[in-house]
């Protein structure tokens, strides 16, 4: 008897499988936009009862996956929508988050396609952070960095870096960042400077390997640079189009294979002879560099 | 005398809620924080332990809450339900002692299954201090091993007393169901004691804003027990808040339990 009830229940499950594994396999993949049940953060505190901090874990792991899930999409448009709220959302349920605000920072400044663009949010995140955390250098740094690297606003980027220089407990460095910053804005030696001291001051490992990757799309940079030149020279020597590596090697100008720091091949266009990362390298997207050129006026206080 | 007759109902309310299987909580806690603690890792961009301790935190309060709840509800009911409350209070015990009893005896049940989730808390952020390597550690807000956990968990149980004395008061006069909604009821309400004091900030006035404000200094401040977020980011937090809660908590929870026995001693059982 019991037997029978054990069997009938076994096949049940086994239906339930088969039909779920069928209509897996079949239906198409659907991109579902991120809900967002909750926008205000007074609402969030308030429903989340003395649960807060779980609360704010969670939105967080929504940010890196809605980030994630937004920026490796093949298609459709990558709007990032929901970025911002989520991450105001983490920083209000706790607002000593600290990595929400410094990593949602450079989320929300990486430019299309990898990012939303949004520099002015980034600001705006880390302000908050400032509001709740006044001792943290670490935002005026990070402030200071998203005005120099996206905005391209020099003068801002060196005040941000002296206010956090002023700070209690503030590396040296910064004082000096700030002054380079406004004398070189723009130079790579000035971008890897900054890209160091952000490794260095990283209070997390994904921060840290960000910076890292940064450090090595510029070495990528200089690369390209110089893979240019080889390419010029070509062209004064009267080579042309179908531009290829293997055209370079014929020629001399090459003695192997260029690959980036990451050991991919960088590529180069068929038709122009421009060079550059591959899109399957992990260093694309490049980033576009600042302008060089010092800072005009005077650094907002 | 009285000690031993207290004692002798705690022991017993304890060996109820072993048989009534309480502790399979515990293990639903562990697959909750080992599965968490392997997920994590993937998803929380380096916040691991913060998250777990987190997640340690929030399940030992909500699992404590559930107990303290629905075990609470039960501990007059489910006598006067079964009449073993008639044999008991017959031997003599007084009803006071038999009321006092079952509390400590779920206190006792609390006690033993946050230590349980403590000690289950530390060995997953140990192995997780063991296998992170020491230049990610090196930029953690707080150790892994924290002992100042502790200090979170001690309140979380203080809150736990209050929440059983809620429970048991309402117990004393009230149907199962009704009690487990009032005292749900109670701590939720219990965690916007700040917000009923300032209603006046966003535009209340007059008697409202004076009966909320009063509600306020009833209702059970449960926001001083909460520490988490500090402990969780290394923030210190003084002895004398955590002295002034567990005595605040001690206050409040004698005040109920002094209010239960005097209903529970004018309750006639027929």
């Amino acid at each position: 008897m019991t037997a029978g009830w054990v069997l009938g229940a076994a096949a049940l499950l086994a239906a339930s499988v088969t039909v779920q594994a069928n209509w897996l396999h079949r239906a198409p993949p659907r991109d579902l936009p991120a809900v967002l049940y909750l926008r205000s953060p007074a609402a969030a505190r308030r429903v989340a009862l003395s649960f807060d901090a779980m609360a704010a874990d969670l939105y967080w792991m929504r940010a890196l996956q809605h980030f994630g899930e937004t920026r490796l999409r093949a298609s459709g448009q990558k709007t990032f929508e929901d970025l911002y709220p989520f991450l105001d959302l983490t920083t209000s349920l706790d607002p000593r988050f600290n990595v929400a605000y410094r990593f949602g920072a450079i989320f929300l400044s990486e430019a299309p396609p990898g990012g939303p663009g949004r520099p002015d949010l980034a600001i705006a995140l880390l302000e908050k952070g400032l509001v709740h955390n006044p001792t943290r250098w670490e935002y005026h740094q990070d402030i200071g960095f998203v005005h120099y690297w996206w905005t391209g606003d020099y003068a801002k980027a060196a005040a941000a870096f002296s206010r956090g220089a002023a700070t209690p407990g503030a590396p040296w460095w910064l004082k000096s960042l700030a002054a380079v910053t406004l004398a070189q804005g723009g130079d790579r030696r000035t971008s890897r400077l900054l890209w160091q001291a952000l490794s260095q001051s990283a209070d997390s490992d994904w921060l840290r390997r960000d910076a890292d990757r940064r450090l090595r799309q510029l070495d990528a940079l200089d690369q390209i640079d110089q893979l240019s030149a080889v390419v010029d020279r070509a062209r004064g020597a009267g080579v042309g189009a179908p531009w290829s590596w293997a055209l370079l090697f014929e020629r001399g100008l090459l003695l192997r294979l260029p690959v980036d720091p990451t050991g991919t091949p960088f590529a180069i266009d068929l038709t122009s002879g421009r060079v550059g990362v591959s899109r399957q390298s992990p260093l694309w997207p490049m980033p576009t560099e600042p302008v060089a050129g010092p800072a005009r006026g005077v650094p907002a206080r | 005398m009285t000690l031993r007759l207290v004692r002798a109902v705690a022991l017993n309310t304890f060996r109820e809620a072993v048989r009534d299987r309480v502790f399979y909580n515990l293990l639903l806690f562990a697959v909750l924080l080992l599965g968490a603690s392997l997920v994590i890792g993937q998803l929380g961009a380096g916040q691991d332990v913060k998250i777990i301790k987190d997640l340690g935190l929030a399940a030992s309060l909500l699992f404590g809450v559930g107990i303290a709840i629905f075990i609470g509800i039960q501990l007059v009911a489910r006598e006067v339900e079964r009449r073993s409350v008639y044999p008991t209070l017959a031997k003599p015990v007084g009803r006071g002692v038999f009321l006092v009893g079952k509390y400590v005896g779920l206190l006792l049940t609390l006690a033993v299954n946050m230590a349980v989730m403590t000690i289950a808390l530390f060995l997953v952020l140990a192995v997780y201090w063991q296998l992170t390597p020491a230049n990610v550690q090196a930029v953690w807000t707080a150790p892994a091993v924290d002992p100042r956990l502790l200090i979170a968990l001690l309140l979380i149980y203080v809150e736990l007393a209050v929440v059983t004395a809620i429970a048991l008061l309402f117990s004393t006069y009230s149907s199962a169901l009704l009690s487990a909604t009032f005292t749900t009821a109670v701590w939720v309400a219990g965690q916007f004691v700040q917000d009923l004091r300032t209603l006046e900030t966003i535009g209340v006035s007059g008697p409202t804003a004076w009966i909320a404000s009063a509600v306020s200094w009833v209702l059970p401040n449960l926001a001083l027990f909460d520490v988490k977020a500090e402990v969780v980011h290394g923030v210190p937090v003084s002895a004398l808040q955590v002295a002034a809660a567990i005595f605040y908590g001690i206050a409040y929870s004698g005040a109920l339990l002094l209010l239960a026995v005097a209903i529970f001693r004018r309750r006639d059982f027929k």
